[in-house]
């Protein structure tokens, strides 16, 4: 496991921000740290950087206690934003967090190509577009070659182009066998990038599985005349309507028996509930 | 090092550094050199300075007076400017959480941007010695006084004015860590060094025990360090206590200043 925590608890005062929330995750995976607005997920992602105590519970980054020199050397990351000296170019900005890091400086013309950022280097960070800083954000992130890459909402405030940069770079990142926690509210991001999800509400952690598990079975849709025939033909079908719900693995065989029985098959595909679905379904946000 | 490093780079590529630091050395050399000439040569009001005194403060051999005076209030007030931006900016650019979660311990990254506005004050303070230093020349040979350079004993002006420079940075420190932006640090900053001991300073006159306590106010400190070596004729020097005395109450505001920084920085959750 690369991050494991236990019971790890937040609190201002009576309210608990993030409470007793045990996650881990595996290297080599892309995990989504899914929730609402406020869930706890910074709060939760500050605490595993050692930017934020815990009220209790445990922690540990690569083997080691949140925030210490040898947990946050082998982490990179970017919270809630970038944050850089406006008055610096993007290529000073990674140069003096190379400093901080003990990283050569060739590694900086490494980071700033691989988040294609080489032209607009010499660019002032405050004339950077948001896309930009956010790609200059993640290009600290990856100096001196991190085990884990921690990005908090990453893909906030783009635009719909910028969004798509950033998850295929989070995408080639992964490809690359980069462990990745990105903390999102965007189901359709986390859909399509991540492999396991964890997923937090009022600051518990309520799920956590791969997306596929979260997901559920797939259920059948079939469309039949006479409906009423193929409901006797199939067992554990449930008849909603004019057309069955079934759970089945072999569609295949379904249809066969049903068109051997003279029933007319008017269309079967399958229905799955989308991780939006579920995700509504555990936190109870609509 | 790598702190100092990276700490050094982005305040050196500050337009806000030069900025503060060009402003001063045009303050110092306008009331060191440019209005003491002008009075000399043609003045109507020398603010109750003789001939020979205005001479004496532009003579290249009390250059190190000529640094020191200047000091106490307003060199100070500039210096504390810098020090409360370069620490309180980092909160609203987010750059606090980026140097944090960097790697190095907390106590390093703030002991790195410490270092560096270390040698930046270094460099202020050898800055305005030149310039004074040009000035004074300068002045000595246009009127042709037989003038010498300052002699060795110009350590202690210099070491006094970095001795004050290093508090009133500790004090911008502070003040920026405490309240945790730039505009209420450099208010509160600018308000304390140029307002409000030189209120205490005139409730003083009214209130025994008040006028004790201005003695030993950072400003006050400051200022009789800076009197106690000879600078005179500015606004803020003091002749009140003695100079070890005045330097004492300096050491500890700066081990309060950056001890109390370095413990809130070190502790507090960055949210």
């Amino acid at each position: 496991m690369i991050v494991t925590t236990e019971k790890l608890t937040k609190r201002y005062g009576d309210r608990a921000v993030v409470d007793e929330v045990s996650l881990s995750v595996r290297r080599g995976e892309v995990y989504g740290f899914l929730g609402p607005n406020g869930a706890g997920k910074t709060t939760t992602i500050r605490m595993l950087l050692g930017l934020v105590r815990p009220s209790s519970g445990t922690a540990s980054v690569l083997g080691e206690a949140p925030g210490t020199p040898k947990a946050l050397l082998k982490v990179g990351s970017l919270i809630e934003g970038p944050g850089f000296y406006p008055y610096l170019s993007g290529r000073d900005n990674l140069r003096v967090h190379a400093h901080r890091r003990g990283v050569a400086r060739t590694h900086v013309e490494a980071v700033l190509e691989q988040v294609d950022l080489v032209s607009a280097a010499n660019e002032k960070f405050r004339r950077y577009s948001l896309g930009m800083k956010q790609r200059l954000g993640v290009a600290a992130a990856l100096l001196g070659q991190p085990e884990l890459l921690i990005l908090d909402e990453p893909t906030n405030g783009l635009d719909p182009a910028g969004m798509a940069d950033m998850r295929d770079l989070v995408r080639a990142l992964a490809a690359q066998g980069q462990t990745v926690l990105l903390s999102s509210h965007l189901l359709g991001e986390v859909e399509e990038i991540c492999d396991r999800v964890g997923v937090i509400s009022n600051g518990r952690l309520v799920a956590e599985s791969t997306v596929e598990q979260l997901r559920g079975d797939t259920v059948l849709l079939i469309k039949a005349d006479p409906i009423e025939k193929a409901h006797v033909l199939i067992e554990g079908s449930e008849l909603r309507g004019d057309v069955l719900h079934v759970r089945e693995t072999d569609p295949g065989a379904l249809i066969r028996t049903l068109v051997h029985a003279d029933v007319d098959v008017q269309e079967v595909r399958p229905l799955r509930r989308t991780l939006e679905e579920v995700f509504f379904e555990m936190t109870g946000v609509a | 090092m790598g702190s100092v490093k990276a700490e050094l780079l982005r305040l050196w590529k500050w337009p806000a550094t030069w900025v503060l630091i060009g402003v001063w050395l045009v303050m110092t050399l306008t009331f060191g050199y440019v209005f003491n000439y002008l009075a000399l040569n043609g003045g109507t009001n020398t603010r109750g300075q003789s001939q020979q005194q205005l001479i004496s403060a532009m003579q290249p051999e009390n250059v190190g007076a000529a640094v020191v005076r200047g000091l106490p209030m307003f060199g100070g007030a500039i210096i504390l400017v810098l020090a409360a931006l370069a620490i309180g900016s980092g909160y609203g650019w987010g750059t606090w959480k980026t140097t944090l979660t960097a790697g190095p311990r907390r106590v390093s990254a703030m002991a790195g941007t410490l270092g560096a506005l270390g040698i930046i004050v270094v460099l202020l303070v050898a800055l305005t010695f030149v310039v004074n230093l040009g000035a004074s020349i300068t002045v000595a040979s246009l009127e042709g006084w037989d003038w010498s350079l300052p002699g060795v004993d110009v350590w202690k002006p210099i070491v006094a004015s970095l001795l004050i420079a290093a508090m009133w940075t500790g004090f911008g420190v502070f003040l920026g860590v405490i309240t945790k932006g730039p505009a209420l640090a450099v208010g509160l900053g600018l308000m304390w060094a140029i307002v409000t001991e030189n209120l205490l300073r005139g409730v003083g006159s009214l209130l025994g025990p008040v006028e004790s306590l201005t003695k030993v106010l950072p400003g006050g400190s400051a200022g009789n360090l800076a009197g106690a070596v000879g600078g005179s004729g500015a606004p803020g020097v003091l002749n009140d206590l003695s100079g070890t005395t005045a330097a004492l109450f300096l050491v500890g505001y700066i081990v309060v200043f950056v001890g109390t920084a370095t413990l809130l920085k070190v502790r507090r959750d960055l949210v």
